[in-house]
């Protein structure tokens, strides 16, 4: 990827330029926030069962939460690579033919079955949307997930994705520093609230980043 | 490579274009081609890519897998200057 900032960092000054070890900070927070959602209501679950068998019930509803709180988030994490309304037959396929010719053989391949581009970054593997980017980190297990789109609803879908692609190629961090993270997590919670058509993209990133 | 009647080639000299293409809501729109021989060509795709820079649109030139390059001015060497419009968060 390219060393020139990108321009649209300037509209975000206050945040710091996203870096490896920001990112691995944020991901000991996203694992403590989930802990914070999931311990007590375990904790509470399991203090009842002891207590009181006749309070099996509520420990059940304990237990659930402590299962839906954490998905809700994967699931927001997920959502921001869903697909968008499209435009016309026409401008979609022009795009589409301006995106293939950004990309190889095999992100192109992709694309076609998926919906999401994979691109190779400094920061882990990507797997660019519409409206928002995956990011496989480096091992393979945790994907942040970033909401960050265009400033222009008319586009087809694969002027939207061939926006951001470049953006992406310009400036990874400062892709990062001016995309919202929306989610970090393991790699398997984000892959279950996935669209099942998606899934061998993440599978292919996650691969991917193992290598890294 | 073309034919002729006799059914021999015939080499092109078309002398090859480069493209200053804007993605917009038709997929994109080509707004300037030009050659670095031809000098009234450059102009009229320097005042569009300038044209196009005032209004708020971003210049890129795709150098490959994973690499691009952010441009104010237009790269007369390049083969494809792409317009985009800024990204941002949410």
């Amino acid at each position: 990827m390219s060393a020139a900032a990108l321009p649209e960092t300037a509209a975000v000054r206050w945040r710091p330029r996203v870096d490896a070890r920001d990112l691995a900070r944020r991901g000991r927070v996203w694992t403590l926030i989930t802990a914070a959602h999931t311990v007590p209501f375990l904790s509470a679950a399991g203090v009842l069962f002891a207590l009181e068998p006749l309070s099996a019930p509520v420990g059940l509803m304990a237990l659930a939460h402590a299962w839906a709180i954490p998905e809700l988030y994967a699931k927001r994490g997920a959502h921001v690579v869903a697909p968008r309304p499209r435009a016309g037959d026409a401008p979609e396929r022009t795009a589409l033919g301006l995106l293939g010719d950004l990309v190889g053989h095999e992100a192109r391949e992709l694309h076609a079955r998926t919906g999401l581009v994979l691109e190779r970054g400094r920061l882990g593997v990507w797997l660019v949307a519409e409206a928002g980017a995956l990011l496989v980190r480096p091992g393979g297990r945790r994907v942040d997930c970033w909401c960050v789109h265009v400033e222009d609803g008319s586009l087809p879908s694969g002027d939207r994705i061939a926006h951001l692609l470049l953006a992406l190629r310009t400036d990874e961090q400062g892709f990062a520093t001016v995309a919202n993270l929306a989610f970090s997590g393991a790699r398997g919670r984000v892959r279950r609230r996935l669209r099942p058509a998606m899934r061998p993209a993440l599978d292919a990133a996650g691969r991917a980043a193992r290598a890294l | 490579m073309d034919r002729r009647a006799d059914g021999t080639a015939a080499e092109r000299t078309i002398e090859h274009m480069a493209r200053l293409i804007r993605m917009d809501r038709t997929g994109h729109s080509t707004l300037a081609e030009w050659t670095a021989a031809d000098a009234a060509s450059v102009e009229a795709a320097v005042a569009a890519f300038r044209e196009q820079l005032d209004a708020g649109y971003y210049a890129v030139v795709s150098e490959g897998e994973g690499r691009a390059r952010q441009v104010d001015e237009l790269p007369l060497d390049a083969d494809l200057v792409i317009l985009r419009r800024p990204i941002a968060g949410g």
